[in-house]
């Protein structure tokens, strides 16, 4: 009975094959290909089927593309890719930049620097849902924390989330708050796989501060970078917790994304067909950006 | 040199940005006890002249915490316990065996962290239902008893531990499943504790699933709960009985992570590293 092969071991298949090992590995795996079956390969297939039927609670019929083009010409799944590529684009450099900052100015084993981190990271473990309850607060006009602290300097605020103009941005600002702990973790992982002996010579060299972190940490940080971009990438189109309390994807659209987007044609509106399509879409994006990772970002990381 | 006043400036900076950042939470725990009577007519927004309990008791007995705690602990232990199961499992086949298609079961498993079940909402709603399992707390943990995370980062974990110890144990007459507990389990335990924290923290907050599949106060998680709470209020009379209503949810947590946060964050940066 053994079961057992060195995992270094090479060359099973010039032996005759154990198909009572062969089983038995299966077996450890079973378990787990049972749940990621029913909820990750069937459902991800028969979303792409459902997409090319038509909507509605009668009988399906095969449709073709006919969905795709209904859904994807349309206003609202603009508007909302729209919103997804803003909110990506300005909340990813920003935290990134935000939190490798801040890792590198709490990363020294000194006084308070544990505080500062807490500061930091706490967001990151109290629900998304109430995250949205206290910046419901915040972000209320007139009574609102933000309002008021306005209110100081002599300034009154727009209507924060029900203006098209400013809800994107309050998102934006919430969003980074969230996130710079969480990447700020990673950064201060990243600071301390640096090589001391660098920063050591370049001080005798009589490098400045600024040129250290130009020359020195920023480059070596280059791949805690990537890894934490490729994740904020994808948290951007997870995070949509916040829109239920907040503003459900209003005002007329203008803070919606497409995961909510998704929720709402499936379970406000039954349109099955248009969750079907706009699933797909978010499958397309999630699994490029993974490929981008796996395919072009790995073989750049491990020099 | 002109070194010092740089970091003094650098620290000032981090540490008016780290109370930036406090101020929401710190602003929400004030609320919490001020008179609803108040909290509108002050001017100064972190005031609290007469603080009071009013708000923590009408959120308390507005909504059934206690069973909403229920609901939440269940399910959060639900899917630990079955994760460690599954998970423990696969990442001893990924680490120790050697098997035919071993390369495709391993891109098979890496789909679903391409994929994760929270984007699949639609599709898995409907797996459930054809399960009939729709406002269970099944349906809300199932999705979840598999982990290729967990089964990635266990596996790491397990390629480090010296092979002699496994053949060791072997000698001595364990089974392979004595092996794995006596050996692998105990070697492994700070990956479970990271996998654990990561676990838990991820799914006390999720949101949108529960919401979904679930339609009754006895199945309703934690955070389904207070959302559904807090959508019927809006005026800020009422903001003093839904701030405590947040605080009575994010307070395990928080606390959870002031007593352990050097695991907590440790286990987050585990959680990045390949």
């Amino acid at each position: 009975m053994a079961q057992w092969i060195p995992g270094s071991s090479r060359g099973a298949s010039l032996r005759r094959i154990n198909w009572r090992k062969q089983a038995f590995a299966y077996a450890l795996l079973l378990p787990s290909l049972v749940f990621l079956t029913l909820f990750t390969y069937y459902p991800t297939l028969k979303t792409i089927w459902y997409s090319f039927l038509s909507s509605g609670f009668g009988a399906k019929k095969f449709v073709g593309f006919d969905q795709y083009t209904r859904v994807l010409q349309s206003e609202v799944f603009l508007k909302v890719i729209k919103n997804n590529l803003f909110l990506l684009v300005m909340t990813v450099p920003t935290s990134l930049l935000l939190a490798m900052y801040v890792a590198i100015w709490v990363n020294e084993r000194m006084k308070g620097n544990g505080f500062l981190r807490t500061a930091f990271f706490y967001p990151n473990v109290i629900p998304m849902i109430a995250i949205a309850n206290i910046w419901l607060f915040i972000y209320t006009p007139d009574y609102g924390l933000l309002d008021k602290f306005l209110e100081i300097i002599g300034v009154s605020g727009p209507n924060w989330l029900g203006d098209p103009r400013w809800v994107m941005w309050a998102m934006v600002i919430m969003v980074i708050w969230k996130e710079v702990g969480f990447f700020m973790v990673f950064y201060l992982a990243g600071l301390q796989n640096l090589p001391g002996e660098i920063y050591e010579a370049a001080k005798l060299e009589g490098a400045r501060p600024l040129q250290l972190f130009v020359r020195i940490t920023f480059p070596l940080l280059m791949p805690t970078t990537l890894f934490c971009m490729v994740i904020a990438t994808t948290n951007s189109f997870r995070l949509v917790d916040h829109l239920y309390i907040m503003t459900k994807g209003g005002p007329d659209n203008a803070s919606n994304l497409l995961l909510y987007h998704i929720y709402e044609n499936a379970f406000s509106f039954w349109d099955t067909g248009a969750a079907a399509v706009l699933t797909v879409v978010l499958l397309v994006i999630l699994l490029s950006v993974s490929i981008f990772n796996y395919v072009y970002l790995d073989k750049r990381i491990h020099y | 040199m002109h070194v010092f006043p740089y970091k003094i400036a650098n620290r000032t900076l981090v540490t008016l940005l780290a109370l930036l950042f406090l101020f929401p939470l710190i602003w929400t725990v004030l609320t919490s006890f001020t008179p609803g009577s108040e909290i509108i007519t002050r001017s100064n927004p972190l005031a609290v002249n007469r603080p009071t309990l009013a708000n923590y008791k009408a959120a308390w007995d507005a909504v059934p915490f206690l069973l909403y705690y229920g609901n939440t602990v269940i399910i959060v232990v639900g899917i630990l316990a079955a994760q460690l199961a599954t998970v423990t499992l696969a990442a001893y086949a990924f680490a120790r065996l050697n098997f035919i298609g071993q390369g495709f079961m391993f891109i098979l498993f890496l789909v679903q962290i391409m994929i994760p079940p929270d984007v699949l909402i639609f599709p898995n709603y409907v797996v459930v239902k054809e399960l009939g399992l729709l406002d269970t707390k099944l349906a809300i943990m199932l999705p979840y008893w598999a982990s290729a995370f967990g089964v990635f980062l266990l596996r790491q974990t397990f390629k480090q531990i010296p092979y002699e110890l496994d053949e060791a144990s072997r000698v001595d007459g364990c089974k392979w499943w004595q092996t794995l507990w006596h050996v692998y389990l105990p070697s492994a335990k700070p990956t479970y504790v990271a996998f654990g924290l990561v676990s838990v923290s991820t799914h006390w907050n999720n949101f949108m699933w529960p919401l979904i599949v679930t339609n009754s106060v006895e199945s309703r998680p934690l955070t389904v709960g207070i959302a559904i709470f807090a959508q019927t209020f809006e005026t800020g009379v009422q903001w003093g009985t839904v701030t405590a209503a947040t605080m009575l949810v994010v307070l395990p947590l928080l606390i959870a992570f002031l007593v352990f946060q050097r695991q907590f964050v440790e286990s987050f940066m585990h959680s990045g590293l390949k």
